[in-house]
């Protein structure tokens, strides 16, 4: 019997691509369904599929969802095991990896997204943060090409769909990530070349576009 | 030979589900209670990121983040295990983990609020307990099926402790009639024999809480 899967999505959202890339690293063939954040409207298969949160991304697999990005990343890499393994065998690698991108999900997206919501006093301090999350990772990274070793893989995955967003950021906030976080930026580079990632991610001049159009309705130039 | 240790404190839901884990699995482990008034070198040393407990240390390799250490507890030790093999239900364990685990402040303000704040987190904790009992618990016996499982470990704190919390606070938000199924797993976790011997007597607990013990 083949598969059906369908993946609801918002075409800007970093943790949706998150599942784009898993999938695409994969090979498996699903539905993408484009649902209306900007505009505030959720479909009816939404609210069915993640009544909790009402929230995507939501992974549909044969009829039955798995929500939230990390875990539907697990899930893929558990369903379609036979093709290129995001996690690590090794059971502490394994636990470095979910520990740093537990990381991410904790920190970053707080501490960005206050960088073009917010403007003054509030944003230096939010790009201070950014920057310091973002080299404690490049620590983590040291001089791997890959945050596990020599395979692209979950943590990688985690935070390379936030790399189309750094534009945004830096013209916002008026800094060069590159010029503080060099390595971690070679590594973006480097997972950029991967097709995976090269088609899952946002234009990030969209990305842009998009955060303009908020800010405009936030009030915050 | 192995070397199992936990640095963990006894008020801490978080610290609990490991020990839990460690028990069920029947895993040999030196436990180390931490101050968390007064962090040691040790725990700032395995945890520099964070500074939290619980922190794992296995053969001197330090894992952190009690959700990162239950798995790691269930991939190195698979006997009895926490998670099923079906990638879905996997995911469903995963998800009720995650859930909780960003449910930390309604408790907290639960517990140490006061007037129109602790009527707020009353309500907003009866709603996530709902939510609990209607789509997580359902009809089965614990929230991974016929055994206990990652996600009841994560929920373990409402069957060990939240009772003494509504004591000590003097509110009644789980009752029978409203959650009868919650109510119900709340009995059947509390007496399988490995939970069982580490749960404090409740009027122990009390005592502790009233004093002024943080229970988050």
């Amino acid at each position: 019997m083949a598969d059906e899967v369908v993946l609801l999505d918002y075409w800007a959202s970093m943790f949706g691509m998150r599942a784009r890339v898993a999938l695409a690293e994969k090979g498996v063939k699903y539905e993408y369904r484009e649902e209306d954040l900007r505009n505030k409207i959720k479909s009816q298969l939404l609210l069915q599929m993640n009544p909790v949160h009402k929230k995507i991304p939501v992974l549909i697999h044969n009829g039955k969802p798995v929500s939230e990005s990390l875990i539907i990343v697990q899930y893929i890499d558990e369903v379609w095991r036979d093709k290129a393994p995001l996690l690590p065998s090794e059971p502490y690698q394994k636990a470095h990896s979910r520990f740093w991108a537990d990381f991410i999900d904790k920190k970053l997206y707080d501490a960005c997204s206050k960088i073009w919501s917010t403007k003054g006093e509030e944003r230096e301090a939010a790009k201070k943060d950014f920057i310091e999350i973002l080299k404690q990772l490049e620590g983590q990274l040291g001089d791997k090409p890959y945050f596990e070793g020599e395979k692209f893989g979950f943590l990688d995955i985690a935070l390379i769909t936030f790399y189309c967003w750094f534009h945004a950021f830096e013209t916002c906030g008026n800094f060069s990530i590159e010029a503080e976080c060099p390595k971690l930026i070679a590594w973006a580079k480097r997972c950029m070349q991967r097709e995976s990632v090269s088609r899952s991610l946002a234009d990030e001049k969209k990305v842009y576009e998009l955060v303009l159009g908020v800010q405009k309705m936030l009030g915050v130039e | 030979m192995e070397e199992v240790k936990l640095f963990g404190a006894w008020p801490s839901p978080y610290s609990s589900r490991v020990i839990w884990a460690l028990e069920l699995k029947g895993v040999k482990y030196e436990y180390i209670e931490d101050d968390l008034a007064n962090k040691s070198d040790l725990l700032l040393h395995y945890n520099p990121v964070h500074k939290k407990i619980p922190v794992l240390v296995h053969n001197g390799k330090p894992i952190a983040e009690s959700s990162v250490i239950l798995e790691y507890i269930e991939e190195t030790w698979p006997q009895n295990p926490l998670l099923s093999d079906d990638p879905h239900e996997r995911a469903l364990a995963r998800f009720w983990t995650k859930f909780i685990d960003e449910k930390s402040v309604p408790f907290a303000k639960f517990f140490m609020a006061d007037g129109e704040e602790h009527e707020k987190a009353a309500k907003e904790v009866r709603d996530l307990l709902k939510i609990l009992e209607e789509q997580a618990l359902g009809v089965k016996e614990f929230f991974g099926g016929n055994e206990i499982g990652l996600a009841d470990l994560a929920l373990g704190f409402i069957a060990s402790s939240f009772g003494v919390i509504e004591q000590v606070v003097g509110v009644k938000v789980l009752q029978a009639s409203e959650f009868p199924c919650l109510c119900n797993w709340i009995n059947n976790f509390r007496e399988n024999p490995a939970i069982k011997k580490s749960l404090q007597p409740v009027d122990q607990m009390a005592k502790k809480k009233k004093k002024g013990l943080c229970a988050t």
